[in-house]
């Protein structure tokens, strides 16, 4: 049995039943990929059509309702759907097994009954739009108290939030017990790959911090429902509370978007540098501190709303301690490609394009997290600038990176390289001119949110417009790129096409069902290459 | 392997009780005026109750040291949670 690919096995249920009701991780991996690229690339949509919007003061192609319900959808469908559970849903799923010397996750079933919650959740979005009040014009952020007196779709937005949480949780807890459980033999805890290290971080947030955000969301409803005056001023509620306990969920989640993608980064370098990583243990260490103080700087996101100067000046430093584990990987990154033997293939190039454009999301997070200067930015496009930067050039670029760099061992096929290429350089060119211009404007006055503008601010949002434009041919090249390798007839039969030194290198190419005939005795480091061919 | 549990019915029996006792109090204590004190003591009840469940009907007490880790943690993060948040409300609006 093991000698059959993932792919083409046959089992109990064949054909599309096959794949809905299999237990194996990586079926689940890849059907949450086959999900994600859609509500992603209708995200990214949602995006385009704003950005179009924008591109003239007054009214383009949209009035401020539509506008209003776009930004929302195109927050919701982004955060909750493609950037939070992106890597650790379908990589972490597909990967950490294997990379660990494991048959499967440690509930496979638990798994499959994730994905259904994220499936359910998502067209729950989706209905959203269809009945009730109409599309939801809130923002990601279902902030009170318009949340609670909006006549659109709100409360069952929020429910639908509420059920991807549990998808988001029950993950967590199986990536958890997988990573205590099921390590092979000899892989002691620091001979795990970084990307495990990076999952296991994660994995803790969505466990301990998800809850939180249930709870809000669940509040939320019943104060639309039953008028009981948690957050609602008028009835003797602190609309306050209910940024602090979204943003104790909120920020967190930042970090569940962010850690996995760091621990792709750290199997990547090493890769294509034919290195051993430089500083492993720090970057393990630094992925559980940034989990960890993660936890504590939500406050950030309230600086101008009439918390008390006390927690503002306690949330502003600890704020600034996170940018010390982030910087410590950053060094640990470029002190492993320094005298590597680079070889610039697709994979790391998106990583050095992710470098770059983390490091200005990241240096930007210093500016806002600084009192006196967010007082002056907040809620304008720099905050935008900033946020995209981070998470789209952060998380986004290394979901670009992880689909280059797995795409042949997941499918045992293989993309043009060439053209890989040029998607990256016109995504990344297209990125910069569509959100560097977003932090001038937002430096200028420009507020976030707003359909319209004054005119001063015209040729700074032509420009961004333009660039959207790029980048989404760029976005184009790629995606088209893939699912022309994809749908390729011929397939590799290379089990190690990067040269890579971690276990799922050492499985067959795409991998067996049980993923090892014997389970693997684990002797070195994981990116020891003396050893290993 | 999973390890046998050996707290006999009548401990249960007796946590159970204790748990109804601490209800009873936290009701009682809830018609008197402690000021400042009434979260306190409220908190410090409720502290009680939660390490008697953990403890006994969750079999924490006999599980190995990984799982006791695991709650110190998440209850100090939770605690940490609470008095950032604290930090806000107490000084939100300073006493004149």
């Amino acid at each position: 049995m093991n000698e059959v690919s993932y792919l083409k096995y046959e089992g109990k249920h064949n054909g599309l039943a096959g794949w809905l009701l299999s237990t194996d991780h990586k079926r689940i991996g890849v059907m949450y990929l086959a999900a994600m690229i859609v509500f992603f690339l209708t995200a990214v949509v949602f995006g385009l059509l704003m950005k179009f919007e924008m591109l003239t003061p007054g009214r383009t192609i949209m009035g401020p309702q539509t506008y209003n319900t776009l930004f929302t959808l195109h927050g919701v469908m982004m955060i909750f759907l493609f950037i939070i559970p992106g890597l650790p849903a379908i990589f972490g799923n597909f990967f950490l097994p294997i990379m660990l010397g494991a048959k499967d996750v440690a509930f496979p079933r638990i798994n499959l009954l994730s994905w259904y919650f994220y499936i359910i959740g998502a067209l729950m979005i989706l209905a959203s739009l269809l009945f009730g009040g109409g599309p939801i014009d809130t923002g990601w952020t279902f902030y009170v108290p318009y949340s609670l007196r909006t006549g659109t779709n709100v409360t069952f937005a929020v429910f639908a939030a509420f059920v991807l949480g549990f998808s988001s949780i029950l993950t967590g807890l199986n990536f958890i017990t997988t990573i205590h459980r099921m390590r092979a033999p000899g892989m002691n805890w620091f001979r795990m790959p970084l990307f495990a290290w990076g999952l296991y971080a994660t994995a803790w947030i969505q466990l301990l911090a998800t809850p939180i955000l249930g709870i809000t969301l669940l509040l939320i409803m019943l104060e639309r429902i039953f008028g009981i005056g948690i957050f609602d001023p008028a009835l003797g509620g602190d609309p306050l509370l209910y940024q602090h306990m979204f943003w104790i969920y909120s920020h967190p989640a930042v970090y569940i978007m962010i850690l996995p993608a760091m621990g792709l980064v750290s199997e990547i370098i090493p890769t294509f540098s034919k290195k051993n990583i430089f500083g492993y243990g720090p970057i393990a260490m630094s992925s559980l501190a940034i989990a960890f103080v993660g936890y504590l700087v939500w406050g950030h996101h309230m600086f101008s709303t009439g918390i008390s100067d006390t927690s503002r000046a306690i949330f502003s430093l600890l704020t600034f301690l996170v940018a010390i584990p982030s910087g410590v990987k950053v060094f640990n990154w470029v002190a492993t490609l320094y005298k590597g033997s680079i070889d610039l293939r697709p994979p790391l190039l998106f990583v050095l394009i992710f470098i770059i454009l983390f490091s200005i999301g990241g240096l930007t997070g210093l500016v806002l997290g600084s009192l006196n200067t967010d007082i002056h930015l907040t809620d304008t496009y720099f905050v935008v600038a900033h946020f995209h930067y981070v998470m789209f050039g952060g998380m986004g670029t290394l979901f670009f990176a992880a689909l280059h760099y797995w795409f042949p061992k997941m499918f045992g096929k293989m993309y043009n390289e060439k053209i890989a290429a040029i998607g990256a350089w016109t995504f990344a060119i297209g990125f910069n001119v569509l959100y560097f211009p977003m932090f001038i404007l937002g430096y200028l006055g420009m507020p976030r949110r707003y359909y319209d503008y004054l005119p001063e601010f015209r040729n700074l949002h032509v420009i961004s417009t333009i660039g959207s434009w790029i980048m989404v041919t760029g976005i184009f090249i790629i995606v088209i790129n893939l699912l022309k390798g994809f749908l390729k007839k011929e397939m590799i039969t290379d089990i190690n096409p990067w040269g890579g030194t971690t276990l799922e290198w050492t499985v067959p190419t795409p991998p067996p069902v049980e993923n090892f005939d014997k389970i693997p005795v684990i002797t070195r480091g994981p990116y020891e290459r003396d050893e290993h061919k | 392997m999973e390890k046998t549990h050996s707290i006999n019915y009548g401990t249960y029996v007796l946590v159970w009780l204790g748990l109804v006792a601490l209800t009873t109090l936290t009701v009682a204590i809830a018609g008197l005026n402690l000021y400042s004190l009434t979260i306190i003591v409220a908190m410090a009840i409720a502290t009680t109750k939660s390490l008697l469940v953990a403890n006994y009907f969750m079999h924490v007490k006999s599980d190995s040291r990984v799982f006791k880790v695991f709650i110190v943690v998440c209850i100090v993060i939770f605690l940490t949670m609470i008095i950032l948040t604290f930090f806000d409300l107490i000084f939100r609006y300073p006493a004149k």
